[in-house]
């Protein structure tokens, strides 16, 4: 962690992260992978599947504690996450499971994050009576109410329908665009990074490192149709490179 | 409600029936064993004893409850308090009831607090067991959601922990409600002046099935008036957020 305010970026420097296979020997997952994002910046991590996005976050996030190198988190590593699943507590309202990960936010705040993510009718109702589309959003709010200095994002979309996920996908880029926030986004999904990310990290398969970094220019709203496609075939080449 | 009224007539019927066939020397009509608990209840002495009875068992329970279920939680979460406590564990579960009794007393003496103690030592490895399970299968998710989110260890403890281990408390609360009475009655009948199970040894030196049915079935009233009113509304307060099922 940052010694508080001395490092407004994300620096991250893993040299290795390896596992102890079931038999026997090590399995290398992370080595020698280094990236930096500035304040207020969106980057995506963008990787096949089973190449270790899910572990690079987790270490991020201090959920693992057991690899090799230096994670410096901004400012005072104030973290909002939202995992692969929702993972809200099906015991508690959506207000409570917002409230209890983010106790100093206000009645104003709370009200104007429901929404912006359409959950105002919600607000009362417990997480069992929700889609997974909605539950999701439940997250997003839950992670935004924190105010964090990082938001983590571990492919937030993933098994909803395509309409859903493109809805969802613009409803976070304005909220990011509203209230900046340094951001990190894992995806395997290109499209899904190029519409949201401000800088894209290509990762290579495993053992991971990073094998590009491309910032978009524009900013999100500004990008038109052919500026994407002619990213998209940059990104393929990058792709078909290695 | 019907069904469970028929089926309750019909338990009186089937008494009746066996009352005439067997004498009223080994079991008695249901008349006789209620006229025998209004009279007890209007001499004062069926309060007194069912008093005495529910309040050890209440602090018996308690006592096995609390301890259980910080002991079960230490073992299920920590390696470490799993190896060190099972072994006991294993040992408390398979004293007989009646060991445990015995030698409370010739240790304690008959006294109150060795009553309370053979009873709550009895039900204490049961309790921790359940709530041991509970706390094995808790989710590792919620877990790390609640540590990247920094909730307070309280918050966790009250948000994220208990309600994933309510479910095994109420298991255990409600197996060890009916334990714990048993254990008490024996417990009286062998070294305690009052209380039900002291009644139903009084009774069964002088062959009077009559008494031990009376006393018997009123703290069995006693303990359905607790589940019905105190245990069941609990539970489902407790599982509110659960849909139904319709």
């Amino acid at each position: 962690m940052s010694p508080a305010g001395v490092l407004a970026r994300l620096e991250v420097a893993i040299r290795q992260k390896a596992y102890s296979a079931a038999t026997g020997g090590t399995l290398r997952v992370i080595e020698g992978l280094t990236f930096s994002l500035g304040k207020g910046e969106v980057g995506a991590l963008v990787g096949p599947s089973g190449c270790g996005k899910t572990t690079l976050l987790r270490i991020i996030a201090g959920l693992d504690a057991d690899y090799e190198g230096e994670v410096h988190l901004p400012d005072h590593g104030r973290l909002g996450m939202v995992f692969q699943e929702p993972r809200l507590l099906p015991w508690r309202t959506l207000e409570h499971n917002v409230r209890l990960a983010a106790p100093q936010v206000t009645d104003d705040e709370l009200t104007s994050l429901f929404a912006a993510l359409g959950l105002s009718a919600h607000r009362q109702h417990y997480p069992g009576e929700l889609s997974l589309g909605l539950a999701r959003r439940v997250a997003l709010a839950r992670a935004f109410a924190v105010n964090p200095d990082l938001l983590l994002l571990d492919e937030p979309f993933v098994s909803l329908d395509d309409a859903l996920a493109t809805r969802l996908r613009d409803e976070l880029a304005e909220l990011v665009t509203r209230r900046p926030v340094t951001t990190l986004l894992v995806t395997h999904n290109v499209e899904e990074a190029i519409a949201l990310a401000d800088r894209l990290f290509l990762l290579s398969p495993s053992p991971t490192r990073v094998m590009a970094e491309l910032p978009i220019p524009n900013p999100r709203s500004k990008r038109t149709p052919e500026e994407l496609a002619a990213f998209r075939g940059q990104i393929a080449r990058k792709l078909k490179g290695v | 409600m019907a069904l469970r009224l028929l089926s309750l007539v019909l338990m009186l019927v089937a008494w009746s029936i066996g009352a005439q066939l067997a004498g009223p020397r080994m079991l008695p009509d249901p008349q006789s064993v209620a006229l025998l608990v209004i009279s007890e209840a209007q001499s004062g002495s069926l309060a007194f004893n069912l008093g005495i009875t529910l309040l050890r068992v209440t602090v018996a329970f308690t006592l096995a409850m609390a301890l259980g279920s910080v002991m079960g939680l230490l073992m299920g979460r920590f390696r470490a308090a799993d190896s060190i406590g099972d072994p006991w564990l294993v040992v408390l579960l398979n004293l007989p009831a009646l060991v445990i009794i015995v030698l409370a007393y010739v240790w304690a003496g008959l006294t109150e607090t060795a009553a309370i103690a053979a009873v709550a030592l009895n039900k204490l490895p049961i309790a921790t067991v359940m709530v041991r399970e509970g706390a094995r299968s808790l989710d590792r998710g919620l877990d790390e959601m609640a540590q990247v989110f920094r909730m307070s260890a309280w918050a966790q403890m009250r948000h994220v922990v208990l309600p994933q281990l309510a479910p095994y408390l109420a298991a255990a609360a409600r197996s060890g409600l009916s334990l714990v009475w048993k254990i008490v009655l024996i417990v009286e009948l062998l070294g305690r002046p009052n209380g039900v199970g002291f009644e139903i040894g009084t009774a069964f030196q002088l062959f009077d099935v009559t008494r031990i049915l009376a006393y018997a079935l009123a703290f069995v009233a006693v303990m359905l008036v607790i589940e019905t009113f105190l245990v069941q509304p609990l539970e489902r307060h407790v599982t509110r957020w659960r849909p139904r099922t319709a």
